[in-house]
């Protein structure tokens, strides 16, 4: 397997967190990962970006046009991140509005679960019912499971099982 | 052999651990702080006694980790690229006496810059220094270096850096782990005052075996430069990367179907370097291009007429070599087809400080009290200020106050001198401030101080700071409270204030501007205390309204620009201002800045 992956939104959104989630499905097959976050003055509500390479990769970063799937959880970033994506790549992007990409409102979904943040794990489901990962939702729901606090899991887990079901709805 | 999902800075600090590392001294500092903070989780796993700890600054750490080796144990000391700056005393001094223990002192670059004052190559000032600099290519390399680091410092009894870039401490990957080792040492300090306390008669000598030890170390085995051999396809051709440059590359080869068609080294230690590869690279090739990051360090010590390298204008000179720089310059010396041009790099949303953060309406509030102020302000989330007009310049750890010290003394010449308005964080001040707030007393500065005090150091992930009376590992100690201070240090006016009674709050600024205006009066401290929002007690301790805007709004921008709170956005057609009840802390702070009381709050059911 060899997929390189970006993860775009700004600081708060849980970019990092969807990040760890799928570099650990990774690491629960065996398959060498390597990411790239950001930290640090960017995660007060800047601009993120988190690049995965799946396969055997020996550097993080991902060069323009090389990207399989661009997860967007922040529109206004397209203009800005855009630029990774393959020219056939997957993109979804959690966005009210019409545009490009398979699009959802992970927010508001997440919103209707009691809060907003979980918009990330949204996303990641509706990526996997869109097939624009190679991943099984039971191993995004291992991750899951082996990376959120205690307390959190459940509600992580409704909100990435809402992203799947969303994609079910609309295809349907 | 169990693999773990780790961040560079994990990796580090797991290598740490197992390498038998006895004391751990860090101040934090954005790409290094995760280090110490892994050390801190990874504890447990320690089978010989750890201590860690958060230093004052990056010097002190560095002291305490010295004195630590000196009795035989391992230690470390983890820095940022501009703490090294603060350490380089005792730094460079160390490098002519030496160490006993094991030390390996982890100093994190930041190409680019994505956090930092400036881009600084550290493997340079370790030239400088004459101190052997290791540069690993991925998290797992740089926690395979760690113990091997450790091993050489005994071996030569040198201290030895080991110097991450932000790529590599803030990438995660698999990471082989084993169980850490068990040394067993007893601290055992052999006086030597020719060495430890070494007089200028005794440092040619010293001087003469560190330079010694140095040409043994570019010569050993296990750190000399890694080559990958080509086919031949370009003959009398080389490529020679360092750090995480060397990944781009081999990825790129590998896209480009180069891989294996090119003679390719990695070098693991930039300095010194290997004279047997200075050779072999003069002798065996007309051209070769270096890729390393961020200053010329290996194209230095090779002066290879045919380098292409930052040295030269084929490879930029700033900023990160990003896997699409490479692209253009690898393209450049193969001859091959040029890429693209990569879309012009575009910035994204700026940060901003966090909704109902306390230094927000602090800032707010000094620019409505003295719109024709200085502001010198300092390092920390508090930089972001700048986005209200209240910061006007940021220098350095503890700058600001040494800065409005200076700009008082060249307006106090001419007669008026405006109101200075220093602000500083409380960890910034507790780090460097001290010295310059003494120094502003004595030479009769008159200005204000607001020591913005969060009780934490928010902008690298909640540190403690010596007021809180907090250790690493959560257990307290003597608090050092911040008023004793500023008036031990001579401050003739202190107020302390919470910035979210706004009114208040002006009332103590225009106090403090008068108190530095009458005849007997002088330098104001005014210390603005609130906790800091990204500490979840805080946020469910304090009050929290429902928060929204009215059909009075005329759509006049001030709460969204002047106030900049990131809740706060025009709505979709730009005409009037709208509560994004996503980001809203629910704090009112946004209520009194609007000039028609749109802004309105209710309890919350
Ligand atoms: S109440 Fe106002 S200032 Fe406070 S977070 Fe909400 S919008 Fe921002
Ligand atoms: S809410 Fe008040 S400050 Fe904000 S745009 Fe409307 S009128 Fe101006």
């Amino acid at each position: 397997m060899r997929q390189q992956i970006i993860v775009s939104g700004i600081g708060g959104q849980g970019v990092l967190f969807l990040t760890r989630v799928i570099a650990q499905v990774a690491v629960n097959r065996h398959v060498p990962v390597l990411t790239a976050e950001t930290h640090g003055m960017a995660q007060r509500g800047g601009t993120v970006l988190s690049t995965i390479k799946i396969g055997a990769f020996a550097s993080p970063l991902v060069r323009s046009g090389q990207a399989d799937v661009g997860l967007i959880l922040w529109e206004a970033n397209l203009p800005v991140h855009l630029s990774l994506l393959k020219p056939d790549g997957r993109l979804l992007v959690n966005a009210v509005d019409n545009g490009p990409g398979q699009r959802i409102d992970a927010s508001g979904v997440a919103r209707n679960l009691g809060n907003a943040v979980l918009a990330n794990l949204v996303l990641l489901g509706f990526a996997l019912k869109h097939q624009a990962l190679p991943f099984a939702a039971e191993e995004c729901g291992l991750a899951i499971e082996q990376l959120a606090p205690g307390k959190y899991i459940e509600q992580n887990l409704k909100a990435f099982q809402s992203g799947l079901d969303y994609a079910a709805q609309a295809a349907s | 052999m169990k693999t773990e999902l780790m961040m560079g800075n994990e990796a580090i600090a797991r290598g740490l651990i197992e390498a038998g590392c006895q004391i751990a001294a860090a101040y934090p500092g954005t790409p290094s702080t995760e280090v110490l903070q892994a050390v801190i989780d990874f504890r447990g796993l320690a089978t010989d006694p750890l201590h860690i700890e958060w230093s004052v600054n990056e010097k002190i750490a560095f002291e305490v980790a010295l004195a630590g080796s000196y009795t035989g144990k391992r230690v470390a000391t983890v820095m940022k690229q501009v703490g090294l700056n603060v350490a380089a005393d005792p730094f460079m001094r160390t490098a002519y006496l030496g160490v006993k223990g094991g030390m390996v002192t982890v100093v994190a670059d930041d190409p680019g810059p994505h956090s930092s004052q400036n881009e600084q190559d550290s493997r340079l000032f370790c030239l400088q220094a004459r101190v052997p600099v290791l540069d690993p290519s991925s998290p797992a390399e740089a926690k395979s270096m760690v113990g091997k680091a450790f091993e050489l410092s005994e071996k030569y009894e040198l201290n030895v850096v080991l110097r991450p870039t932000t790529r590599i401490c803030h990438s995660r990957q698999g990471v082989a782990v084993s169980a850490p080792v068990t040394l067993a040492r007893q601290a055992n300090f052999q006086r030597d005052p020719t060495r430890w306390a070494a007089t200028p008669a005794f440092l040619p000598q010293l001087h003469r075996k560190l330079n010694g030890k140095l040409a043994e170390v570019a010569s050993e085995p296990d750190w000399q430069p890694r080559r990958t051999p080509g086919t031949g396809r370009f003959p009398r051709k080389a490529l020679i990367a360092s750090g995480i440059v060397y990944g781009h590359l081999m990825d790129l080869l590998d896209e480009l179907d180069l891989a294996g068609s090119i003679d390719v080294y990695q070098v693991l230690m930039p300095y010194p370097l290997s004279p047997e590869f200075v050779k072999t690279v003069r002798g065996d090739y007309d051209q070769i291009l270096i890729l390393e990051e961020t200053y010329p360090v290996i194209e230095l010590q090779l002066a290879h007429p045919g380098a292409v390298g930052k040295g030269g204008d084929h490879v930029p000179r700033e900023g990160e070599l990003t896997p699409d720089v490479i692209h253009q310059v690898l393209a450049a010396f193969l001859g091959l087809a040029p890429p693209a041009e990569p879309a012009a790099e575009r910035r994204g949303q700026r940060p901003s400080l966090c909704p109902g953060c306390p230094h927000r309406t602090a800032f707010y509030s000094i620019k409505q009290c003295f719109p024709q102020g200085i502001f010198p302000s300092d390092i920390g989330c508090y930089t972001l200020g700048m986005n209200l007009g209240a910061v006007n310049t940021v220098h350095c750890m503890g700058a600001c106050i040494s800065q409005g010290a200076g700009f008082f003394q060249a307006y106090r010449q001419d007669g008026d001198v405006p109101t200075i308005v220093v602000t500083i964080g409380d960890s910034t001040f507790f780090h460097a401030g001290i010295p310059a707030l003494i120094n502003a007393v004595v030479q009769k500065v008159r200005m204000i101080v607001v020591i913005l005090d969060n009780a934490t150091t928010a902008m690298t992930g909640g540190q403690p700071v010596p007021h809180m009376g907090l250790l690493a590992d959560g257990s307290s100690t003597q608090p050092i409270a911040i008023e004793a201070l500023v008036k031990a240090c001579g401050v003739g006016f202190l107020e302390v204030c919470d910035p979210y009674h706004q009114e208040q709050f002006e009332n103590l600024l225009k106090q403090a501007d008068a108190f530095t205006r009458q005849a007997d009066g002088g330098l104001a401290v005014l210390i603005s205390r609130h906790g800091c929002l990204m500490d979840p007690t805080v946020r469910t301790q304090q009050e929290s309204y429902r928060v929204t805007i009215n059909d009075k709004c005329i759509g006049c921008r001030k709460c969204v620009d002047a106030f900049e709170c990131p809740a706060l956005k025009m709505d979709s057609d730009g005409i009037v201002a709208a509560v994004d009840q996503d980001r809203c802390v629910g704090c009112g702070n946004c209520i009194a800045v609007c000039p028609v009381k749109a802004i309105v709050k209710e309890v919350k059911s």
